[in-house]
């Protein structure tokens, strides 16, 4: 994230590129626009990295079948034009309870319901809320100029709705599959919903095989998800409320069926779930006084594919990754957003499934200007101190929570969201910056008249130590190593193929290990994502992390060849949960292993 | 149709028509069904090792569960593991194969595994019916590996047959429901995530093979 070298070397190609833009780029990319137009650098064109020469057949394959020039922007065909910024965010309404179940909920798995082992911590942790959810299908309009497309939502919403959790009180989610079981295309109706970075019982944190079906007249409907929103540490170490170190924010959950989960994802099963204590309290008068309500945004990247008849298109037999030339937020194409000139807090989260991310904030009529805003958390976890970056890079799955001060910006200023990072395949980015409006328009910021009176803190912030590995703890660590490679197309974890059935890791309950993991798959990038326990990142190819990794995290980033080093302790629950590629092209190509925590 | 000398096999491949134009081929590329069809699974004739001549599409994928893996008989990498573990498949899906599945083995060096030499390859397997190697003009057999994205991004890899992909891509054809698992998997697990796919899996709960 915020990777300075990288910057620094891409400068040339921005003057070349600069250089050799004529008129007829600048209509193209918006530029000189009709009279009065505000000249945004951006139009909706899928890419526009200068220097586009080789021509590989996968590539074009590729471009072919999606009917678009998806990054390559040198084919013949893509997803039909749309008109940037011409619709608002939107913001997905918050959950709300249901009184009841019926039947009410219990340990052991009810008539009708598809989970096959009782709950681990119901008792102890009581629900003190109820949810019901449903998975939908729906018709969607991702943009004005896109007929609707058919999308299955949570709540038939895409993203569905957002929960706002507390720690201290339990929820249970009944989770029924509504999805229509003769259904045709790409994504299948079968689903086992993740509650990513969730420290959730095994029985309740969507396995890969924990799928069950809606068969009409038969047994299995729904699912009972039961999320304790407790701290990690609450069984041994922290009794009885666990490490207030721990306490996580920004969590998302997502469909996880094994071999479907991109296509189900991509056609809108998500959605986010936010925790918050008695410090991140969604309050801006109280704890961190972190700007909140209606200033509290989240926002969920998403690129995608349409056909010719605007369409949501997924590529079915592609094994590399997916890459979309329109690009969604909250679910629409380049929204605008209008703010007042206060701060905010962004969740971001890249949705997948296969782009990396690396965000700016551009000034249309200053691009050299670089825009700080203030980085307060990775993966969803509030940082030790907040950092002033002027980018933060996102891998597939990956948070940044950030507070951005528009109050610096006059009242009429817009500024775009933009994406810089240069990815041409699904394999991973090139790790190249684009030039400031060269790369992908997200959003645009409209800064509008004052409003509401700002109540929140100014940065910098100090949130939660991170509770290191003592010595002892580091000695007592067994150390595995867990080498993803490919051969003959076949993903490979230690030379070995993923099988939901086949356990690779059994850990005891309370134990703490340290996992190398090592990128060996040559010219790939993969966001690596370990279920159930958030990681420490003890060294990066080596060296120590940078600081924006110093917290905690659920996913590392495995550049080209690197070896990460993390330290995880596995605490309080136990059962079968898996570490993936969250390239949900890879993961579906089981990029996967299981390990299960057992009782010690 | 009677088994062809290498020397008849080869005119024979080269004067196949190849069936469907690229342009054709893009064109029907949209989300909906046609689409699928007509991007995906290009209808080119193909020849069993039995000496049948079929077409990929017609006859061998719509509306059945298919496992599709690519091979050539003399490969000494992956592909003898890989057809031990298919063999292994068949086994544990009967009586469905034939019936509810149907594997197809698409040999990627046609030029030297004609139908005979296939049948010859298959005759030493000892495997059942419902389970066909395949063969036919290298045109038509490079434009199904494209199709079923069975290509590596590397030109130098793909260029290479040793390197061959080892994905099994496996689906329902009639609900257009596609998947892909390693070759490698152990063969329980293939035949489970190739059950899925039928009517009778369709109902079924994933943890009801766990074990």
């Amino acid at each position: 994230m915020g990777d300075t070298r990288k910057k620094a070397g891409t400068e040339p190609a921005t003057q070349a590129s600069e250089r050799v833009l004529g008129r007829r780029d600048l209509v193209r990319l918006g530029l000189v626009a009709g009279a009065g137009s505000a000249g945004y650098l951006f139009s909706n064109r899928a890419f526009s990295a200068p220097g586009r020469g080789d021509v590989d057949d996968a590539e074009v394959r590729d471009c072919l079948l999606r009917g678009g020039v998806g990054q390559s922007g040198r084919g013949n065909a893509q997803s039909p034009q749309t008109t940037p910024f011409v619709e608002p965010l939107p913001i997905p309404p918050v959950k709300q309870p249901v009184a009841s179940l019926t039947p009410a909920p219990q340990v052991d798995p009810l008539p009708g319901e598809g989970r096959t082992r009782p709950h681990q911590a119901l008792t102890r942790f009581p629900p003190k809320k109820l949810y019901e959810i449903r998975q939908r299908e729906a018709r969607h309009r991702f943009h004005r100029d896109l007929p609707p497309s058919t999308v299955w939502g949570f709540d038939g919403i895409v993203p569905g709705p957002t929960f706002h959790a507390r720690y201290g009180e339990p929820i249970l989610v009944r989770n029924f599959n509504d999805l229509p079981q003769n259904h045709r295309g790409f994504g299948i109706p079968q689903v086992s919903t993740h509650l990513h970075n969730g420290h959730t019982p095994s029985e309740s944190d969507g396995f890969p095989t924990d799928f069950f079906p809606f068969v009409v007249g038969g047994p299995q409907r729904f699912y009972d998800q039961h999320y304790p929103n407790v701290l990690a540490g609450f069984s041994r170490q922290y009794p009885p409320n666990g490490d207030p170190r721990e306490a996580m924010s920004t969590l998302w959950y997502h469909d996880h069926r094994v071999d479907f989960t991109a296509p189900n994802v991509y056609k809108g099963l998500a959605g986010f779930y936010l925790l918050f204590n008695d410090k991140d309290t969604g309050d801006e008068t109280t704890g961190f006084r972190l700007p909140s309500g209606p200033f509290d945004v989240p926002m969920m990247f998403a690129d995608k594919l349409f056909d010719r008849d605007g369409q949501l298109f997924f590529d079915l037999f592609n094994f590399d990754g997916l890459l979309g030339d329109k690009f969604t937020v909250n679910g629409k194409i380049q929204p605008f957003f209008r703010v007042q000139p206060r701060r905010y807090r962004f969740r971001w989260l890249n949705g997948g499934p296969s782009r990396f991310y690396e965000l700016f904030l551009t000034d249309p009529n200053d691009r050299r200007r670089a825009i700080p805003f203030t980085q307060i958390s990775s993966d969803g976890n509030l940082l030790p101190s907040s950092i002033t970056q002027t980018s933060v890079r996102l891998s597939v799955a990956q948070r940044a929570d950030v507070v951005v001060d528009f109050s610096q910006f006059r009242p009429g200023t817009s500024l775009i969201l933009e994406n810089r990072l240069e990815q041409r395949n699904g394999r991973g980015p090139t790790g190249d910056i684009l030039a400031a409006g060269q790369g992908d328009a997200l959003l645009r910021f409209d800064v509008v008249q004052p409003g509401t009176p700002d109540r929140s803190l100014p940065p910098p912030y100090t949130f939660y130590e991170v509770n290191r590995p003592t010595r002892a703890e580091l000695d007592a660590a067994n150390v595995r190593i867990w080498e993803f490679e490919r051969g003959n197309g076949q993903w490979q974890v230690n030379g070995e193929f993923f099988d939901g059935n086949e356990i690779r890791a059994s850990i005891p309950e309370g134990a703490s290990e340290i996992w190398v993991l090592r990128n060996r798959s040559g010219g790939w990038q993969h966001p690596i994502h370990i279920h159930f326990e958030e990681l420490q990142i003890l060294s990066r190819n080596g060296a120590p992390p940078p600081p924006n990794e110093r917290g905690r995290n659920d996913v590392v980033r495995l550049g080209f060849n690197e070896e990460v080093r993390v330290f995880v302790r596995f605490r309080d629950f136990v059962g079968r949960y898996p570490m993936h590629c969250h390239n949900t092209i890879h993961e579906d190509h089981a990029m996967m292993i299981r390990f299960d925590v057992v009782r010690a | 149709m009677a088994l062809m000398s290498r020397r008849q096999w080869l005119a024979a491949a080269v004067t196949v028509p190849a069936a469907g134009a690229l342009v054709g081929w893009r064109a029907a590329v949209t989300a909906n069904a046609e689409g699928i069809k007509g991007g995906y699974f290009p209808n080119v004739w193909l020849y069993t090792h039995e000496g049948r001549r079929v077409r990929f599409y017609d006859d061998l994928v719509r509306g059945k569960v298919v496992v599709v893996s690519f091979m050539y008989s003399k490969c000494r990498g992956v592909c003898p593991g890989i057809t031990q573990n298919l063999a292994r498949v068949q086994r544990l899906l009967e009586p469905s194969v034939g019936r509810d599945v149907f594997m197809y083995s698409i040999s990627i060096k046609p030029d030297e595994d004609t139908p005979e030499v296939l049948g010859r390859y298959v005759a030493g397997l000892g495997i059942g019916p419902g389970w066909s190697f395949l063969t036919g003009a290298p045109d038509d057999i490079e434009r199904i590996r494209r199709s079923l994205g069975a290509v590596d991004p590397d030109p130098a890899v793909d260029a290479d047959k040793s390197q061959h992909i080892g994905m099994l891509r496996y689906g329902n054809e009639r609900l257009e429901r596609w998947a892909a698992c390693p070759g490698g998997a152990k063969p329980e697990w293939i035949a489970q995530s190739i059950r899925w796919m039928t009517d009778e899996g369709a109902s079924r709960h994933g943890t009801e093979a766990a074990l």
